[in-house]
């Protein structure tokens, strides 16, 4: 009897699941099934299982040992507040963001009260409360506190990821409320130092343990153990994985993992991205190495009418027009016209994500000459770049698309790769590689080695 | 004993790196707590670091005589910023060529300075300035 794992991810659209035999190495069956989080997420899951039964000839299914990851019900919704836009404030969305959460909105300063109203309104399903320095500022997180205190039910579940001499004073304003506050590392103990691990601990216990009850994906646990970490994370993961490699397999090095959805897009990159020339100053933060970007107005389906801008002045297929139309009411291309122009879309969609998410550099000129300033990650000597998402799985010609995240000549500025290797993530198993990177790392490099397929 | 924050860096397009070291090194060794931010540091990243780290002063270094041009602007953001009270000293070749000292201490102090040193200036001395001037302002 071969060791079978099942992994799952609820999506919103749809559960797949991914059945490994971790004895052969090998996929032995996929299933995909329209989610049914609104009604009883099991009722999804129980077809889905029926259907990898029927593939496999496996029985006993719900006794295999199964992992699942989750970006139903909207995802991990967070909301992050700092002090300073490009210090604390940005610390707290990178870390948000590394834990695999949707970050719906950002806040700097001290808040006031339409912003609480705002929030409020937004719901979110954690709030990072993020500001000051280790024994920095105290003021901006210690006013925060108090007007969050003061808020109903839609915020409950609360991350300090702040200055730690605050902590008491902000304990006793939380002191007495409903809240859920949970305590951990600044995101920012100095200036210049981004400390993201610990956060990102929290905010993937916080989901395990709180989130998925909420969502109603927790009734899953009838048939699963848990549903340990939100699918984006479970991405990174396996980014991680196939870039850093595992025992005698040294993975293949640094990476970016670009996974286009019909809402938003994400850029995953496993890099240094340091400068490539020794005088070139570096600004801002220090870049996280494991980073993770979300592009919210860059997607196939729910976003059509911005990649319609990026189409500007180019040309565009005959019947362009129609069959965005038609992808608008939710069609999928079937004809060779659409399938032309859902390749257009798509690929200006892994331009315009690789683009945002890459580094740039600005020439400034002062007495000494001109000199190059870096804002962000040198991506321009990544190795490899993989695709995955609906878009790109099901395109006939994927490599096509993925060429947009390459460097071009006429934009030297912008550091994206200059000559990477593409790679297809064709039976779509990358969340599955990230969920069994824990427990069985080698297994899950060979099942990528085995399934990602060089265009 | 209280251990204010001070920031520390170079200024502007400057990379002179070697004076706002010692600075900074004096500056743990005499008991305080230094953000040192380095080499080219624009304007605004002196404000944004005092703002997080609630500093009680910042000290910048500029050898290569154009700090008039990288500060302008710098008082009306600072005082925006709200760091109207924090103590902001500067130092080193600050203009370009052999000018009197006196004129270019005025200058600076216009710009906002509490303080202005010339290149030869003594560190130690330069702390107790600042030790004093902390102290009249209840941050020691």
């Amino acid at each position: 009897m071969s060791d079978i794992r099942l992994l799952i991810d609820f999506g919103s659209t749809f559960t797949k699941v991914v059945a490994a035999d971790l004895d052969a190495v090998e996929i032995a069956a996929v299933a995909r099934v329209p989610s049914t989080v609104d009604s009883d997420i099991t009722i999804g899951l129980g077809k889905a299982l029926k259907e990898i039964a029927r593939r496999t000839g496996i029985g006993n299914l719900e006794e295999k040992e199964a992992l699942a990851c989750s970006s139903a019900a909207g995802g991990l919704r967070m909301i992050c507040t700092g002090f300073v836009p490009e210090l604390t404030s940005q610390a707290g969305s990178i870390a948000a963001l590394g834990a695999g959460a949707r970050v719906i909105g950002g806040y700097s300063y001290k808040l006031n009260r339409r912003e609480i109203a705002e929030i409020e309104a937004a719901a979110p399903d954690i709030l990072l409360l993020c500001g000051g320095t280790d024994g920095g500022d105290e003021k901006v997180i210690v006013h925060n506190a108090g007007l969050l205190a003061a808020t109903g039910p839609a915020v409950t579940n609360i991350i300090v990821a702040g200055n730690k001499a605050a902590h008491d004073a902000i304990r006793a304003v939380f002191a007495g409320t409903a809240k859920n506050v949970i305590y951990t590392g600044n995101v920012m103990p100095e200036i210049g130092v981004l400390d993201a691990a610990p956060c990102k601990r929290e905010i993937r216990e916080l989901f395990m343990r709180n989130i998925v009850r909420a969502k109603g994906i927790a009734r899953a646990r009838e048939i699963i153990k848990d549903v340990i970490m939100p699918t984006p994370a479970a991405v990174l993961e396996a980014a991680k994985l196939i870039s850093g490699g595992h025992g005698d397999d040294s993975g293949f090095g640094e990476l970016i993992v670009i996974d286009v959805g019909g809402a938003t897009t994400d850029v995953h990159s496993i890099a240094r991205g340091t400068p490539a020339r020794a005088d070139t100053i570096m600004a801002g933060l220090p870049e996280p190495y494991e980073k993770r970007t979300v592009e919210g107005d860059l997607g196939l389906r729910y976003n059509l009418d911005r990649l319609l801008e990026l189409t500007g002045g180019r040309p565009t297929p005959p019947g362009f027009n129609e069959a965005v139309a038609a992808f608008q009411k939710g069609r999928l291309p079937r004809t060779a016209v659409e399938y032309a122009c859902h390749r257009l879309l798509t690929s200006l969609t892994v331009a315009a994500a690789v683009e945002r998410h890459a580094g740039r550099l600005e020439v400034v000129y002062g007495p000494a000459g001109e000199r190059l300033i870096q804002h962000g990650k040198d991506l321009t000597g990544v190795g490899a770049v993989i695709g995955t998402g609906g878009p790109l799985v099901f395109a006939r010609k994927p490599r096509e698309i993925l060429e947009g995240a390459r460097a071009q000549e006429e934009n030297p500025f912008i550091l994206k790769p200059r000559d990477p290797a593409f790679y297809i993530d064709a039976p779509y198993i990358l969340f599955a590689v990230g969920l069994l990177a824990q427990a069985a790392p080698d297994k899950a490099l060979r099942l990528a080695r085995k399934y990602l397929k060089p265009i | 004993m209280k251990q204010p924050m001070i920031i520390t860096g170079t200024l502007g397009m400057d990379a002179h790196i070697i004076g706002t070291k010692i600075i900074s090194r004096a500056l743990k060794e005499a008991g305080f707590r230094v953000t040192a931010l380095g080499a080219y540091t624009p304007p605004e990243e002196f404000i944004k670091a005092a703002q997080e780290t609630a500093a009680a002063a910042i000290l910048m270094s500029s050898l290569y005589g154009m700090a008039e041009l990288d500060l302008e602007g710098f008082d009306a953001k600072r005082q925006e910023a709200g760091l109207g009270g924090v103590l902001l000293y500067i130092g080193g070749n600050l203009v370009v060529g052999r000018a009197d000292f006196e004129g270019v201490e005025r200058k600076f102090k216009e710009l906002g300075f509490d303080r202005v040193y010339p290149p030869e200036a003594d560190i130690d001395a330069a702390i107790e300035d600042l030790k004093r001037d902390l102290k009249a302002r209840g941050k020691l």
